[in-house]
């Protein structure tokens, strides 16, 4: 079953993410994935996570396309203008790649090229705004036809914890305005926050019109975690998590992320609304398993 | 960075006093007229687009995109934000409200969705910009503005295609 399928069958839906090697090699990405594939519905391939340079998305996931698993594409505005998004939409489809996730993504100053030029041509509303178009109405931004024209399931990200809140759920509107269908999030470490995100996405029937998925991450050890609020744009992390995971010895830290994430995945299901998890995991994969089956059946149900 | 990169200004013109004179600038027919012919005077056409460079970089931080959004970002001008987003915020914003790229400065949008709404304006927000032109960077966006150019510039219902 696809995710496309998954989600439109109304289960639980469940995806990871992995970040592609800094090499010209696709192995390391393919035994990884292998390990999750009776675990989640498909695999999130980043795109110069963090302004980084790795592997390609787009060859990180006709990789694991080759290997049977489903990857999810993502795509970011930070490298590449109009005509190269365009492009790369038409390769992807091409090469069997459904999954699209589109994101504005980090500014390069925040990664190993900082001296790189940021490109955002497009902001993520109109890049998914430009693929829709693609695929429905078969034409470029240029007005230019397209044949045959791409097939793609089109995905945006959101950030509910971020200033301005009151606006955040208004923003997912647009996006799913200009053609996003599922929704990965941020990090939900605050529960409560996202509940009341999600109150507001109710509101506006948003959950009624495209698939969430709550973004779910295991941190393994303080290090990871102080990293991680510090160096991370837009990930806010608790107090109650720091304290909780600073009160047991480094030895088991790790298991107390793993059994942390468990909790939120299991809160974030009774949720109205969310569709699923999407565990951000990234350097971490062994982690899904035991996070899935402390988290309980609901979440396992038919994979 | 350059001085040409993007950084966030907190605009020096109030909310209030900026949709007050968005009324009194509406396009109407004889601004087009105004409009039409300082165009086609070549050294005319220099001097108010030097002068809408003057007062606009003076009161918003204006780069001159020639493709005004501010009459619908609670004056905080978009083309600030380090990746120049028309659209709304990214998911970078510290949750004090500052830049991801530029902490000792306020996110752009978080700004406009302060003014927008201490204006009543936040639906403003939700309307959907089309990709910059950047064949327009330079021009004057109050000449292109009051003949009509910049219609299309967003929209509430997106259509077929962007």
């Amino acid at each position: 079953m696809s995710l496309r399928e998954r989600l439109a069958s109304g289960g639980f839906a469940v995806t990871a993410e992995i970040s592609p090697p800094r090499g010209a090699s696709t192995q390391r990405i393919t035994e990884t994935a292998q390990t999750l594939r009776t675990w989640v519905d498909a695999v999130n391939v980043t795109d110069n996570q963090g302004s980084n340079v790795r592997l390609a998305s787009w060859a990180g996931s006709l990789a694991l396309l080759r290997e049977g698993l489903e990857p999810v594409m993502q795509m970011t505005c930070r490298d590449r203008n109009r005509i190269a998004l365009q492009s790369d939409l038409l390769g992807a489809s091409a090469l069997g790649i459904r999954n699209i996730l589109v994101m504005t993504g980090d500014h390069p100053k925040f990664g190993d090229h900082p001296g790189a030029k940021p490109v955002f041509d497009l902001d993520s509303v109109q890049l998914l705004w430009a693929l829709r178009t693609m695929r429905d109405q078969h034409v470029l931004l240029s007005g230019r036809k397209l044949d045959p024209p791409p097939d793609c399931f089109l995905g945006a990200v959101e950030n509910p914890f971020a200033p301005p809140v009151e606006f955040r759920a208004e923003r997912l509107a647009k996006k799913l305005k200009a053609g996003a269908q599922f929704v990965q999030t941020q990090f939900v470490f605050d529960v409560p926050a996202f509940a009341r995100w999600m109150a507001q996405v109710r509101d506006l029937g948003l959950h009624e019109q495209c698939k969430i998925l709550a973004g779910v991450g295991a941190v393994r050890s303080v290090r990871a975690l102080d990293y991680m609020q510090n160096h991370v744009p837009g990930v806010e992390v608790p107090a109650a998590v720091h304290t909780r995971l600073r009160k047991v010895p480094p030895a088991q830290q790790q298991a107390e992320g793993v059994k942390l994430a468990a909790e939120i995945v299991q809160q974030v299901a009774e949720i109205e609304g969310v569709a699923g998890v999407h565990l951000l995991v990234a350097g971490n994969e062994r982690a899904v398993p035991d996070i899935l089956q402390n988290a309980g059946t609901r979440v396992n149900d038919g994979r | 960075m350059t001085a040409a990169s993007p950084v966030p200004v907190h605009p020096r013109l109030g909310a209030r006093l900026a949709y007050r004179l968005q009324r009194v600038l509406q396009p109407n027919a004889s601004y087009r007229w105004l409009a039409a012919r300082i165009e086609e005077n070549a050294p005319a056409r220099k001097m108010f687009t030097a002068a809408e460079r003057i007062t606009k970089e003076a009161a918003f931080g204006c780069r001159m995109c020639g493709q005004c959004a501010l009459p619908v970002t609670g004056y905080v001008c978009p083309m600030g934000c380090p990746k120049e987003l028309r659209n709304g915020p990214c998911g970078g914003v510290g949750p004090d409200g500052s830049c991801e790229v530029y902490p000792d400065r306020r996110c752009v949008w978080v700004d406009a969705y302060d003014r927008a709404a201490a204006a009543g304006r936040t639906a403003d927000l939700r309307l959907l910009h089309r990709p910059v032109d950047h064949r327009r960077w330079g021009q004057s966006s109050w000449l292109n503005y009051w003949q009509g150019r910049d219609e299309a510039l967003w929209t509430s219902r997106p259509g077929p295609t962007p």
